[in-house]
């Protein structure tokens, strides 16, 4: 690398080390140093560490995880695959409208989704006789609710790319339309459809405030423990032995199945052909499930925003501006919409910037480029729960501690690998021999990125904000341990409010996701008709 | 089309930037690090941290504020275990000025860690005990339980309701008294008690609003876990409907004490005059069904009546506590919830 | 009456105006006899050819009218795993995730063929094919010219009533096209098959067919009585 680009690397690469590795790095040390939280240390303790692996919690952290995980990539593969054939390899009047309605849940945030499945299947909500609050099914349905939307887009992107030929050659070798499914189909869906478990399974054996929210005090998984071990507990040097196994973990299964890696879809969805009349009840009995698993706990949000002590009113959406009572939140909720847009408006301006650098300097193909990619994917493989830990660790003691500005920090840390994926095609796409022209006619190294880059990645650099404001407005993992309660987010705020007795806490609560939810599919909609998203679905398969 | 594309994009970040701004700022009287300390002019705020359960009436506050001058921002993180917990993670750039709310279940763990700056001071105490519902034992030809012990065989078991002490501060309490009651043997009582049939929940409002049979609430559960301040609370046409075992009882007790690394120390030691002042000592009874721990404060005349206190609650010593709290928690739970 | 008919077969893509692809055409072809269907590109031919087999619809959303029968048993109707009638595509349409001997098993194994009568079959096929000891390889490290002949052995191994060829020789290069031309002509005389070919090269369909069926906009031109 040239020392100029060199230069411009530092600042993605500084950030990244600054609010990622050193934070985590601080966690481990001073957890497995067994200083904890007071300071001094009494240096490296095997046998503790392992106690703490081989306690009784632990392992069932672990055990949780890998089942609640499974069963979730299960139920998401069982309602995502039928629905990806109908709406993606069929043409229907509806399909497409179904199939925009269906990548909502994708974009939404977790704690949104927690909240919907608390309305749908708590003591009070209309499913609320099935038994399964706070149980492992709850759980399982809610991943399940945003994971369908990830098999739709991998498998049903891949459906669409297939060949009809293909099969119609089986058929005229005697294959009936389920030798046909079985035999060539699957095969030739087999890929993706391994590289949508992978991620799934991913998604569900990292996510948080799913499993806080909806597993309450009985069901923990490795990420919530790590939490509950330090909040709890203040079991740091548990917190960061966990954080460990949560990292080999998540390790193995990116290196077993390559997942991430191998998400890139090949083709926007163009296929398909012409649903027979006769098809109607395979497409119904095809959708509905993965329809309701959507519809279900959505209108069930809504209709618990708008029910108060006597009846429905807006009430709850006009008591977000209000001072709440007592001392469930220190300021009223409409102070942390505020608060979340002002963060999730700087996380995408710094995530889109620092991103800027990384593809440029990724457009020049050196290998410290790549390098440098490798580096800012980093935190979507690290818990968000330790980077929000270590950040509160690392800096309380400094300047920056109890600072607003963490907020925004490590939110663009999970945005920012996003915004680089969603900017990394039209950047790879400026032709050298364009530069090198415009080089040739005296434009220095600024003005040729200025007048060659930049136009081409406009366009994306519109469509990667608007997914790093996104993310940062649903980011709940690392916001909840450095926002601080006088000054919380939207997601800090339904958190604390869900967990409040009262109708009134409760209603608000409820009306705070609706807020979260609408604002999360504006800025995506918006986003999607002011730019061409395709290259990004195309790209991107990962989720916050 | 383009370039009006663009304008709006940059106003639209402009605006952000400065919503981004304001929040910083807006959020700096909170963010007490280091940044107020060398500021020539005396701060004019104090923040108090406190629990959830936190409630003073508006002219307390307000007369506060006149008196000192200092507007008072309240606070609060979570429950009272979750609160001593921030205070423990936060305490370089600490949460706030002042903490009150800090029980003896969990007050020594923040001392050591060195939370506090200086001592603490008592300001309210509570028994937590179970109660249970006067007329379903008047219909019954059971008699209330004596003891806790009772609580484990296999009549009283299913007809009582208690809270988890992994979540619950009147659920860690209760867990204690039962290690005072039956230092050798509580393990068994919780073995028994999940054996035959007792319910846990997360939280004492579930217990107490959702599971408690009596008149008030109308759940299916007839025994309890809550405070021996409950009963006058429940007192319907001017009869008790309810009553609290007083031998089955921990004393909890609430500090308020000054955070070190405080912005704004000698508002937070206002903070603690006012908290232990009469006013606000009369008022904690009815505001937060605790009592004032200052002598010679009266408490409301029904209290007298029907919120008797234990005569030897249970306890345990804050050392023990401290030492041992996770160890029982974690016991506890693979006993009862497994 | 045995062989094909065709009667009145038209096939219509959907679309503003729709596209008459194939417009009303009537066709015999005997038991055991070769057809060649020539003509210009667009000329409908090889829609003529999907209509008969059955996979129109599967294709492009056509819509066909008409009836097509065999030995007097009208299969319009019938699902196309249920004709027997074998297809061979342009550009083979191998399975890419299975081998070239079960590329050319696959549909025994549909019809659930015993395992040893499959391989012996296979075997015997790989073997009119000239692709012997090939039966292992990936299809993708095969050339294209090994590719057709393995697609063509796919297709007369369930021993199809009659088997439709979609210009199979018009991905490879010219030289290799003359002499696979005159082997496809032994092998499915070898096999008795009865068949149609569609090309558009005069001397390809020449040296495939015993006789030539020239279409032009949809409609049979000359050849067809």
């Amino acid at each position: 690398m040239r020392p100029a680009r060199l230069l411009l690397a530092l600042a993605p690469a500084a950030f990244v080390a600054a609010f990622a590795l050193y934070p985590v790095g601080v966690v481990l040390v001073r957890g497995l140093g067994g200083d904890g939280l007071g300071g001094e240390g009494s240096g490296l303790d095997l046998a503790g560490t392992l106690a703490v692996l081989t306690e009784p919690r632990t392992l069932r952290a672990m055990w949780t995880t890998v089942y609640l995980s499974l069963a979730g990539t299960a139920v998401s593969l069982l309602l995502g695959l039928p629905a990806a054939w109908a709406l993606y390899r069929l043409r229907w009047p509806g399909a497409r409208t179904l199939r925009s309605v269906l990548s909502v849940p994708f974009v939404l945030p977790t704690i949104v989704v927690a909240a919907a499945f608390t309305a749908l299947l708590g003591s009070s909500g209309p499913m609320g006789w099935l038994g399964w609050d706070q149980s492992p099914a709850a759980i399982v349905a809610a991943l399940a609710f945003y994971n369908v939307s990830v098999v739709l887009r991998v498998v049903g992107t891949a459906w669409a790319g297939i060949d009809p030929r293909r099969e119609a050659a089986a058929a005229t070798l005697g294959a009936s339309n389920w030798q046909v499914l079985r035999n060539v189909t699957l095969p030739a869906l087999l890929p993706a459809i391994r590289s949508a478990a992978a991620v799934t399974f991913l998604f569900c054996a990292t996510s948080y405030g799913v499993v806080l929210v909806l597993g309450g005090s009985r069901i923990a998984t490795i990420e919530t423990e790590i939490a509950l071990q330090l909040t709890l507990f203040l079991d740091l040097r548990a917190a960061a032995v966990l954080a460990i196994v949560q990292l080999v973990f998540v390790g193995a299964v990116i290196a077993l199945t390559g997942a991430g890696r191998t998400v890139g879809l090949s083709a926007a969805a163009t296929g398909g052909r012409r649903a027979r009349a006769a098809q109607t009840p395979a497409i119904l009995a095809a959708t509905l499930p993965a329809v309701a698993l959507f519809a279900v706990p959505a209108i069930a949000l809504v209709e618990r925003s708008l029910r108060t002590a006597d009846g429905h009113s807006l009430a709850n959406f006009a008591g977000l501006l209000a001072q709440p009572e007592r001392a469930a939140l220190a300021v009223p909720v409409g102070q942390a919409i505020l608060n979340s847009l002002a963060a999730g408006a700087v996380a995408a301006a710094l995530a889109v910037g620092l991103g800027l650098l990384v593809v440029t300097l990724l457009a020049h193909q050196s290998r410290g480029a790549r390098a440098l990619d490798g580096i800012v994917a980093l935190p979507l493989g690290v818990s968000a729960v330790v980077i929000g830990i270590g950040v509160l660790l690392a800096y309380s003691a400094t300047a920056l501690g109890g600072s607003w500005w963490l907020v925004p920090a490590v939110q663009t840390l999970v945005a920012l690998p996003l915004a680089v994926r969603a900017m990394a095609p039209a950047a790879r796409a400026v032709s050298p021999r364009a530069r090198a022209a415009a080089a040739s006619l005296g434009a220095g190294p600024w003005r040729v990125w200025r007048h060659v880059d930049w136009p081409a990645l406009r366009a994306p650099a519109g469509v990667a904000a608007a997914f790093a404001f996104a993310v940062s407005l649903g980011e709940f993992g690392a916001t909840s341990f450095v926002a601080r309660p006088d000054a919380p987010t939207l997601t800090t705020a339904i958190y604390r409010l869900l967990g409040r007795p009262g109708i009134e806490s409760v209603g608000q609560a409820f009306a705070a996701s609706v807020v979260l939810a609408v604002m999360v599919a504006a800025v995506m909609m918006v986003s999607e008709r002011a730019a061409s998203a395709r290259a990004l679905e195309r790209e991107w398969g990962g989720r916050a | 089309m383009r370039t009006t594309r663009t304008v709006a994009a940059l106003g639209a970040a402009a605006i952000a930037i400065t919503l981004a701004a304001c929040t910083a700022a807006d959020a700096e009287p909170g963010s007490t690090a280091s940044a107020t300390s060398g500021a020539p002019e005396a701060p004019s705020e104090v923040t108090l941290v406190t629990h959830d359960s936190f409630y003073l009436p508006e002219d307390l506050i307000a007369s506060f504020e006149a008196e000192t001058g200092f507007a008072l921002s309240v606070v609060a993180p979570g429950d009272a275990g979750a609160l001593v917990n921030q205070l423990v993670l936060t305490q370089d750039a600490p949460l706030g000025d002042v903490v009150y709310g800090v029980d003896n279940t969990f007050a020594s763990r923040a001392v050591e860690a060195g939370v506090f700056e200086g001592n603490l001071a008592e300001v309210d105490y509570s028994d937590v005990c179970l109660n249970y519902d006067l007329a379903f034992f008047a219909d019954s030809s059971l008699e209330p339980p004596a003891t806790i012990a009772d609580i484990a065989t296999p009549e009283y078991a299913p007809l009582t309701s208690v809270t988890n002490p992994a979540t619950s501060s009147p659920g860690l309490a209760f867990l204690l008294a039962t290690v005072a009651a039956m230092p050798d043997d509580w393990e068994g009582f919780w073995a028994d008690a999940a054996g035959n049939g007792i319910r846990v929940t997360a939280s004492w409002s579930d217990t107490y609003y959702t599971d408690f049979s009596a008149p008030n609430y109308g759940g299916d559960y007839p025994i309890v876990l809550s405070y021996a301040s409950s009963p006058p609370f429940e007192v319907v046409d001017g009869e008790p409907t309810t009553a609290a075992l007083l031998d089955t009882c921990f004393r909890q007790v609430e500090y308020a004490g000054v955070l070190a690394n405080a912005a704004n120390p000698s508002g937070a030691e206002a903070v603690v005059d006012w908290l232990l002042s009469d006013e606000v000592q009369a008022a904690l009874p009815e505001s937060m069904y605790v009592y004032p721990a200052v002598d010679g404060v009266d408490v409301p005349a029904d209290w007298a009546a029907y919120a008797p206190l234990a005569e030897s609650p249970f306890s345990v010593d804050p050392a023990e506590i401290d030492a041992n709290r996770e160890a029982w928690i974690e016991t506890w739970t693979d006993l009862v919830i497994g | 009456m045995s062989d094909l008919d065709v009667a009145g077969l038209s096939v219509v893509y959907p679309g503003s105006p729709p596209v008459t692809a194939v417009d009303d055409v009537s066709l015999h072809v005997a038991r055991g006899e070769i057809v060649a269907l020539t003509g210009p590109s667009g000329c409908g031919k090889s829609s003529l050819l999907a209509g008969i087999v059955g996979v129109a619809a599967e294709q492009g959303s056509a819509r066909v009218t008409g009836t097509v029968t065999w030995d007097g048993e009208d299969v319009t109707a019938m699902p196309v795993h249920r004709r027997g009638f074998g297809l061979v595509f342009q550009d083979g349409q191998l399975f890419e995730h299975l081998d070239v001997a079960a590329n050319i098993g696959f549909g025994l194994r549909m019809a659930r063929v015993p395992r040893d009568e499959r391989e012996a079959r296979v075997a015997a096929l790989l073997e009119t094919v000239a692709l012997q000891g090939y039966g292992a390889r990936r299809v993708d490290e095969l050339s294209g010219g090994q590719r057709q002949r393995v697609a063509l052995a796919r297709s007369l191994a369930p021993g199809p009533r009659l088997l439709a060829l979609d210009e199979p020789l018009s991905s490879l290069d010219a030289e290799l096209r003359a002499s696979l031309a005159v082997e496809i002509r032994r092998i499915l005389t070898e096999a008795g098959a009865t068949a149609i070919v569609v090309t558009h090269d005069l001397a390809e369909a020449e040296a495939m067919a015993d006789r030539l069926v020239r279409m032009d906009a949809g409609r049979l031109v000359a050849g067809e009585a």
